[in-house]
């Protein structure tokens, strides 16, 4: 850090591809990772397509079963590791060092690396459909001993995962590591904005998890290869070992793919209500608590496998208990636009949206939690629709308001805000159509990963296709709009909204390569850190009133 | 390459009319048993208690979206931060799930409790069929998809129950309590009937038992409900509940069909005979890896047509067959099929396509081979 540069005149970029293979700034790293979600997004979403093109009608018209189930297996894959987390490490590396006045993240180069490693397993994923035999078929939960019987492509991959492991667990450090030492003077911890809050509870979980799902694929990939029985019942092992291993990670994964949408909903609503979060202490606790829940309920997954009746009893019980933090959110959402002063930009609808339809999907895990209702409902369409429920309308919802809400401090100009709208009620709408039937479907008994099904079901999927395919067509909306906002547009301010609070909206719009190299540029932004309770935030540039919308 | 070739030939399929028969079905199935039952209440409960949240929580929310409009004039209110209303909403919450928690309890505990059966089934799931074993009665059958593969090929018209029909049904009497030992011989399987409220895992190298106890007569269909591979979609489940001397004549029936069978075992077959009989065994068997047409699947499942073992010594194909390759999808059948029916499905496979050897193999050179 030179503290004669400016940050406008701080160091450019070198020029050319380069500039992207060697970058160690964290915006670059961070536009990287947003675009290698879309990526990722736009070829998981093609084979969401396929499927849904293949449920069309009853009888098989366009894939036959095994390639049915290497598209729904790498769909969840790509979707869960190439898009959602990706997507939202992109958000960290961008914002969290502008939201707390730092000059990068605490390893730059390691940033690199962590980037970097993910098109290579993305390549794995992607490539393993041309092997012999085609790509990974078992389901994204790689139970064995289906996942045992699998060829090549099931050890490409274990690989895979364990790089995507290895890249997550890097990117987790990192954000820790920067979020704990490099806070702006002044910033104390309850100070953070929310969306940092989130992250770092995110990356303790990243921390704990991912180790124990790269344990649960090495397990598998000794199975497979060197005559070892850790799930084989005939050498003295147990299939639903891997099970337990497994949801021990995949519970907390399900909080790492919703926790940084809460941030980011947190962020928006404030904004667009013109009012602080009602709650932001009691944010931060829910917050906490839903992740430390989050490791005491993986065997919800597992209601059919036959555990004991006492086991049954805790997980459900303490299953139900999420529902507890998760409405504290839903609560301090609504309260937050209560009496606000509401104004409805794309980022906004998609924030609103996200707290109506997540909520649904929040309901339908309550459902799920009460075992014996589980019972006939797993495994079925209803969970299907509830997962779609909280990944899509929740965590890529909330990714796309994410998206809406920084482009213009990302890249200068205001988004086509027509276009906007037209992705956003395009995107609401035909994705209830596409999900809600699925509902219907599970209860009267479709399960899910089938190419064909009775035809009692064949309404429901005809519908749920036609959502599908208008709710596909819609996201290429994004694109357009994405792409000429970064061409042009109306010049965007320093503080694009006008309810907009935090660090970021301080520094130019777009934001200079090179931002906060001096420790007390963030510190005028804070003095004085808080404006006057109950009046309006004022619109001023330049002169910040306090970093964290959550601070009155 | 093969799998997208097809894809691209039958995409104009898509637009054909599908079949008429649909029920636009929105709740769990009529219940018919208790546990069932229990069930359908629960879910009916928890939904109505998750609609009255929902239209109080949106209405307040619906409500300030449009009164709370800056466009209506509605200048922002800075409050935040009540410990009375963040109390109640942490509590009342917590109070609802208790009230949810209790009728939830009681049907676990009815559920796990498998004590005292009037009769026991053991079912095991295979690659993709199931096999009723009833323990008291020394009968055992294997149970198939009956569907014919035009009708799933979209080559005939699809019938009433495609996809949920089978050539053997388990058959329970009606009222009894059945208790159901679930294992598997390859992969995870899971056992449903909705209708019966029973979903169990059965799971390879173990036992695990669930019960249920049909209120009514009449024939429960469900499907494999664990992600088993190829033709996860193509194992359903029948339960058909007789009354009690239905049963009893159904039962003796099966007895007496198994003790012609265990004395035709030490007949001898010709060829024609051992390959007519071998065909419909490779039918329900193999055709599902190998396909019909004996190319398999390249990459994936083996040719039987033209194979080193179809066309190599005798003894090799048959223990093949009798024993399953491990840590492959080619099962052992010789737990599954009789002498006769492994005798004759490897003389067809030894005569069938391209593979002429002119052999014919007999039951006593299967149970020779037996270990």
């Amino acid at each position: 850090m030179q503290a004669t540069h400016a940050p406008e005149h701080g160091h450019g970029p070198p020029g050319g591809l380069m500039r992207w293979v060697t970058t160690t700034n964290h915006k670059d790293i961070g536009t990287l990772y947003l675009w290698f979600a879309g990526v990722m997004f736009f070829v998981a979403g093609s084979m969401a397509m396929l499927i849904r093109a293949e449920l069309f009608q009853p009888g098989l018209q366009l894939v036959q079963p095994e390639v049915f189930n290497q598209l729904t297996t790498l769909h969840g894959l790509i979707m869960i590791f190439g898009v959602i987390m990706p997507a939202f490490t992109g958000f960290a590396n961008w914002q969290v060092p502008l939201m707390i006045g730092a000059p990068d993240m605490a390893f730059p180069r390691m940033n690199n690396w962590s980037f970097w490693l993910l098109p290579v397993a993305a390549a794995f994923l992607v490539g393993s459909t041309l092997l012999p035999g085609g790509a990974v078929a078992g389901g994204w939960t790689m139970y064995p001993p289906l996942f045992i019987q699998g060829g090549i492509s099931y050890d490409l991959t274990i690989f895979a995962v364990h790089i995507m492991g290895a890249s997550s667990i890097m990117g987790a450090i990192n954000i820790i590591t920067t979020i704990l030492n490099m806070r702006a003077p002044g910033m104390g911890m309850m100070k953070l904005p929310l969306f940092v809050w989130t992250w770092l509870i995110t990356a303790f979980l990243l921390i704990a998890v991912m180790p124990v799902l790269a344990g649960a694929v090495t397990m598998l990939l000794t199975d497979r290869n060197f005559g070892t029985h850790f799930f084989d019942a005939a050498g003295g092992g147990d299939p639903v070992l891997f099970q337990h291993v497994f949801w021990f990670f995949g519970h907390p994964e399900v909080y790492i793919l919703i926790l940084p949408a809460f941030g980011i909903i947190s962020t928006i609503l404030p904004t667009f209500a013109r009012k602080p979060l009602f709650g932001y202490a009691s944010m931060v606790y829910a917050t906490a608590s839903i992740a430390i829940l989050s490791f005491l309920v993986w065997a919800h997954h597992m209601f059919t496998v036959g555990l004991p009746a006492g086991a049954q009893l805790f997980f459900m019980y303490a299953t139900m208990l999420i529902a507890v933090p998760t409405g504290v959110k839903v609560f301090n959402w609504v309260a937050t636009l209560w009496r606000g002063s509401m104004t409805f930009e794309t980022p906004m609808l998609f924030a609103v949206a996200f707290v109506c339809l997540f909520t649904i999907g929040g309901f339908s895990g309550l459902v799920l939690a009460m075992a014996p209702v589980d019972i006939q409902l797993h495994d079925t369409y209803y969970v299907v629709a509830h997962f779609h429920y909280v990944l899509v309308s929740g965590a890529l919802f909330s990714i796309y308001a994410g998206v809406y809400y920084w482009l213009p401090k990302w890249t200068g100009h205001m988004y086509d805000e027509r276009l906007g709208r037209w992705h956003f009620w395009l995107s609401a709408i035909s994705f209830n159509v596409l999900f809600f039937p699925q509902h219907f479907l599970g209860l009267a008994g479709m399960p899910r990963r089938i190419p064909d099904y009775a035809l009692q079901f064949a309404d429901f999927n005809r519908i749920s296709s036609i959502g599908g395919f208008v709710f596909g067509a819609s996201q290429i909306l994004l694109l357009i709009v994405i792409v000429k906002c970064i061409r042009g547009g109306a010049r965007a301010e320093a503080r694009a909204w006008e309810g907009a609070q935090g660090l970021e909206w301080t520094v130019p719009s777009p934001a200079p390569y090179h931002t906060f190299l001096e420790p007390d540029v963030a510190e005028r932004h804070l003095s004085p850190p808080l404006p006057q309770a109950g009046g309006p935030p004022s619109g001023d540039e330049g002169r910040g009133e306090g970093y964290a919308p959550e601070l009155r | 390459m093969k799998a997208f070739r097809t894809l691209w030939a039958s995409a104009g399929l898509l637009w054909l009319p599908g079949p008429a028969l649909s029920a636009w079905q929105l709740n769990l199935p009529v219940p018919r048993s208790e546990i069932a039952r229990q069930i359908h209440d629960l879910h009916t409960l928890i939904l109505w208690v998750c609609v009255g949240i929902f239209v109080v929580v949106f209405g307040v929310m619906f409500y300030a979206l449009w009164r709370h409009r800056k466009a209506a004039g509605h200048a922002a209110r800075h409050f935040h931060e009540n410990t009375a209303v963040e109390v109640a909403w942490t509590a009342i919450p917590f109070l609802i799930l208790v009230g949810m928690a209790w009728p939830a309890t009681r049907t676990i505990l009815a559920q796990k409790d498998t004590s005292d059966p009037d009769l026991t089934v053991k079912v095991t799931g295979y690659q993709w069929k199931w096999e009723y074993d009833y323990l008291q009665e020394g009968v055992k059958y294997l149970s198939v998809l009956a569907t014919p593969r035009e009708q799933i090929e979209n080559r005939a018209a699809k019938g009433e129950h495609y996809l949920l029909e089978v050539d053997e049904p388990l058959v329970v009497p009606v009222g009894r309590k059945v208790r159901v030992l679930l294992t598997a011989n390859d992969v995870i399987h899971a056992w449903w009937v909705p209708a019966l409220g029973v979903k169990q895992d059965a799971i390879p190298g173990f036992i695990r038992d669930t019960w249920f106890r049909a209120a009514a007569v009449g024939t429960y269909r469900g499907q494999c409900a664990e992600l088993c591979g190829r033709d996860h979609a193509f194992m359903p489940i029948v339960v058909e509940v007789k009354s009690e001397a239905d049963y009893r004549a159904w039962l003796a029936d099966r007895k007496a069909k198994l003790a012609a069978a265990a004395a035709e075992a030490g007949k001898a077959f010709g060829l024609d005979e051992l390959k007519a009989r071998g065909e419909k065994v490779y039918a329900a068997n193999c055709a599902a890896c190998h396909q019909p047409d004996g190319k398999g699947i390249p990459g994936v499942f083996p040719a039987v047509d033209g194979s080193k073992v179809a066309l190599g010594p005798r003894q090799g194909h048959i223990e093949v067959v009798l024993h399953g390759r491990p840590g492959t999808a080619m099962a052992a059948f010789g737990p599954q099929l009789s002498d006769v029916d492994l005798a004759a499905v490897v003389t067809y496979q030894r005569n069938a396509w391209g593979n002429r050897t002119g052999e014919a193999v007999q039951p006593a050179e299967v149970r020779a081979l037996r270990k």
